[in-house]
């Protein structure tokens, strides 16, 4: 038996003693997603459980070296790792921000001190991360922020306010980009710091949206120290770091496209019944076979280029591309699903709406193609990197 | 599932690219149109493409064909739409040779050895009204002494003018819309009561009408069994609609690269028309398009040859796709040529009109969306 085949049949045999049977079924809703961190309580004992043995197997972050918390797993065995997990519907233990945006970010561009003291607490779901980004006046334009964090010898001193920063009530540290200099391009004086979101000048409100939730809040810094340990590779530079940050955040958000609710014409089907074996609205029937269908293609589009960039092709300004199509193709998804459920698609309240679920899903869908950069900014870079048209 | 190809893939598209590109680019199209060539192909190409083993890509070894499979006829096949390349590759090597194949008849082999080595032209037809529609079919054939006769039409047949033989879908019993009933013969082109028809058609390509009055063939032109056609069908649709979904991504691509360039060019207002954002997202957001098409045309590809369980449906999803895609490309692409885009100097307007053609081939997109609605039980 190969090596790959061993840990195969090794991960099968884990996974099926290890996992609870509660995390084996579909989440209902995102809200029943493990997110951990210091004021995180378990929604259920099954919960942690399965929290607690994928960290100490380090398969929370299955491909991070050891010494960081991962398992040091090659790309074909988190493949594998992957795979027989979804086999078994085992349900992701742990989201988190630390693993898709900041984990990677220090891989590359953190120093040995940095990563020892963060990654691991990523890994084990100890630190929930939020992202200090956009700025009431830096939202498409994101290298325009103000947010300010002056050199004080041993210490930044930080004033300013981010805006859209995700749970940020809800985190343990922020990733925050600030402007160490105003003197020459925009893009050059960025800075890239972490600090706690328990110091002193912190405060997070969130903000309430259109779903009526409050996933994201308005952050203000007022005078706020931070060690200088805590800047992340060298002053001015932090630009590079948020655009390597920016493309993991993309992929992650046009992944929102993927079907993994149940399929459109069910749902339809569901609410407005067959005539004749037919989708009783034959207008809609059309449009939601389209939809269907272009969900297939870009499923594919996703793998193949997850696919190429495994074989060593760089994603590159596809990760625009996919964003920008997942994004507009989910927003289309709800729009259909909107029109399949009718009048109970507009039920706000109440058990029978499961508290207006369609309705506030559909609502928070508009989003999608605004954060990590809107459809028009895709667009633009797609114009620029890839078409090569000038001015763009 | 390969969204990726592998090397002898990659070989062989490359190799195509460049054949198609120096044999036969837009100027060899333009030149069959305006001479009004009577075969309105160039039997040179097609030895060379038998040379090559492209005219036998999908015939077994055993009949001198290279046997590449679907994925190989679709790489050749995107190759054909980037250049407008005319030829009997789609007809001959794509629709007959994959119903001769799967017919296990004894006259099929000798007609495939035919298609490898580039002697033969045949013709597949299939569509009788103005819409694409295999169960509809209302030609008939019956018994008649030791063979059949044949009797009825067909509409929309690529090649047949030039057509050494043809093979014919009748229907042997039912009434149009069964899929029961259905049964399919190969007719050689002297046979009395036969009337061929050529048809030129807007993309300046071959396509032909049939009619046949008691046309009299012999038991062996029967290909598979009686009655049970539809499943040798399903094998002659799965392949065609990806090839053509795979040809309908090179024209579609093409179109969008020419229009690229071409607003890298002009200048208006002191300014070179690719600068304006209207024309940047649009172009964007159809790089985007084409993207999707090429994953939705390598799963339907390979889907054939994998004969997968939704081989026949993939293919239709692809069509429906690419479809759309590719006439979006042309539309746009003569929209952002402006005025130069509508004088038949430009070759955005000759890919406009092969799009729409093969738009139409074999199912358009409102034929597939119902056929997936139907086969989701929606």
């Amino acid at each position: 038996m190969s090596d790959l085949e061993a840990f195969k049949s090794e991960t099968r045999s884990w996974l099926e003693e290890n996992c609870p049977a509660e995390m084996r079924e579909p989440m209902k809703s995102e809200d029943e997603a493990c997110w951990g961190g210091r004021k995180w309580t378990f929604q259920s004992n099954a919960q942690r459980i399965w929290l607690e043995r994928m960290v100490a197997k380090g398969w929370t972050v299955p491909t991070w070296p050891k010494e960081y918390g991962g398992a040091g797993l090659s790309r074909a065995e988190e493949v594998i790792l992957l795979k027989e997990m979804a086999r078994i519907n085992a349900r992701s233990p742990l989201s988190s921000f630390g693993i898709w945006m900041l984990g990677p970010a220090l891989l590359k561009f953190g120093n040995e001190d940095q990563k020892l003291e963060h990654l691991p607490k990523i890994a084990r779901g100890e630190i929930r991360w939020c992202q200090g980004y956009s700025e009431p006046n830096a939202g498409s334009d994101l290298a325009s922020l103000a947010t300010k964090a002056e050199d004080k010898g041993d210490h930044y001193l930080v004033n300013g306010q981010k805006v859209w920063t995700s749970y940020a009530d809800k985190a343990d540290w922020i990733f925050c980009l600030v402007r160490t200099d105003n003197t020459g391009r925009k893009h050059d004086g960025i800075s890239f710091l972490l600090f706690d979101m328990e110091s002193d000048g912190v405060e997070a409100r969130p903000i309430t949206l259109i779903s009526g939730k409050s996933a994201f809040c308005e952050t203000f810094m007022t005078d706020v120290k931070v060690p200088k340990h805590q800047l992340v590779g060298e002053i001015g530079k932090g630009w590079s770091i948020a655009k390597y940050l920016l493309t993991h955040e993309r992929e992650m958000i046009g992944g929102q496209g993927e079907g993994v609710t149940r399929p459109m014409h069910e749902v339809a089907a569901g609410m407005l019944g067959l005539k004749n074996g037919m989708l009783a609205d034959s207008m809609l029937r059309a449009k939601i076979a389209e939809a269907e269908i272009d969900e297939w293609a870009f499923n594919l589009t996703m793998r193949r280029k997850l696919a190429e960039a495994k074989a060593g092709a760089s994603l590159g300004a596809d990760s625009s591309m996919l964003k920008y199509y997942g994004t507009e193709l989910n927003k289309r998804r709800y729009e259909l699903m909107m029109d399949a459920a009718g009048h109970d698609g507009l039920e706000w309240e109440g058990e029978r709406s499961s508290e207006g679920k369609l309705s506030r899903d559909w609502l928070r869908t508009k989003a999608n193609s605004i954060e990590g950069g809107t459809s028009e900014v895709q667009l633009n870079i797609i114009s620029k990197h890839i078409l090569q048209l000038p001015g763009a | 599932m390969a969204l990726l190809l592998n090397d002898d893939e990659k070989m062989l598209s490359e190799t195509a690219e460049g054949f198609f590109k120096d044999k036969a680019p837009v100027t060899e199209l333009r030149k069959l149109r305006d001479t009004r060539d009577e075969t309105g192909y160039s039997e040179t190409l097609w030895s060379e493409m038998a040379e090559m083993g492209f005219a036998g890509v999908l015939v077994p070894e055993d009949q001198g064909g290279v046997d590449m499979g679907v994925i190989a006829a679709g790489l050749l096949a995107e190759q054909m739409g980037r250049n407008l390349s005319a030829s009997p590759f789609f007809s001959t090597s794509v629709l007959s040779a994959t119903a001769l194949k799967n017919s296990q008849s004894d006259i099929a082999k000798t007609w495939l050895e035919k298609i490898a080595s580039g002697e033969a032209v045949i013709s597949f037809g299939i569509d009788e009204g103005a819409k694409h529609n295999p169960l509809a079919t209302d030609t008939r054939a019956s018994r008649s002494g030791n063979g059949f006769k044949i009797t009825g039409s067909k509409a929309m047949v690529l090649d047949a003018h030039i057509a050494d033989a043809h093979i014919i879908v009748a229907r042997t019993s039912g009434e149009p819309g069964d899929r029961e009933g259905l049964s399919l013969f190969l007719v050689e082109k002297e046979a009395d009561n036969l009337d061929v028809e050529r048809t030129i058609m807007v993309d300046s390509r071959n396509a032909g009408r049939l009619t046949l009055h008691n046309v009299e063939v012999t038991a062996d032109a029967l290909l598979g069994e009686v009655d049970k056609g539809a499943d040798i069908i399903d094998k002659v649709m799965g392949a065609g609609r990806s090839v053509l979904a795979a040809e309908l991504l090179g024209s579609g691509s093409q179109a969008f690269e020419d229009t690229v360039t071409y607003i890298k060019e002009r200048k208006q207002f002191g300014k070179i028309i690719g600068e304006f954002q209207a024309l940047q997202h649009r172009a964007s957001h159809l790089y985007s398009e084409l993207e999707l098409c090429r994953s939705a045309v390598l799963a339907a590809l390979s889907a054939q040859d994998e004969d997968d369980e939704n081989a026949l449906k993939m293919a239709g999803m692809a069509k429906a796709k690419l479809g759309q895609v590719a006439k979006l490309a042309a539309l746009e692409g003569i929209q952002m040529h402006g005025g130069v885009g509508m004088t038949d100097e430009y070759d955005i307007g000759l890919f406009l009109k092969r799009i729409r053609v093969l738009q139409e081939l074999l199912g358009d997109g409102n034929y597939h969306l119902n056929d997936f609605a139907k086969s989701h039980q929606y």
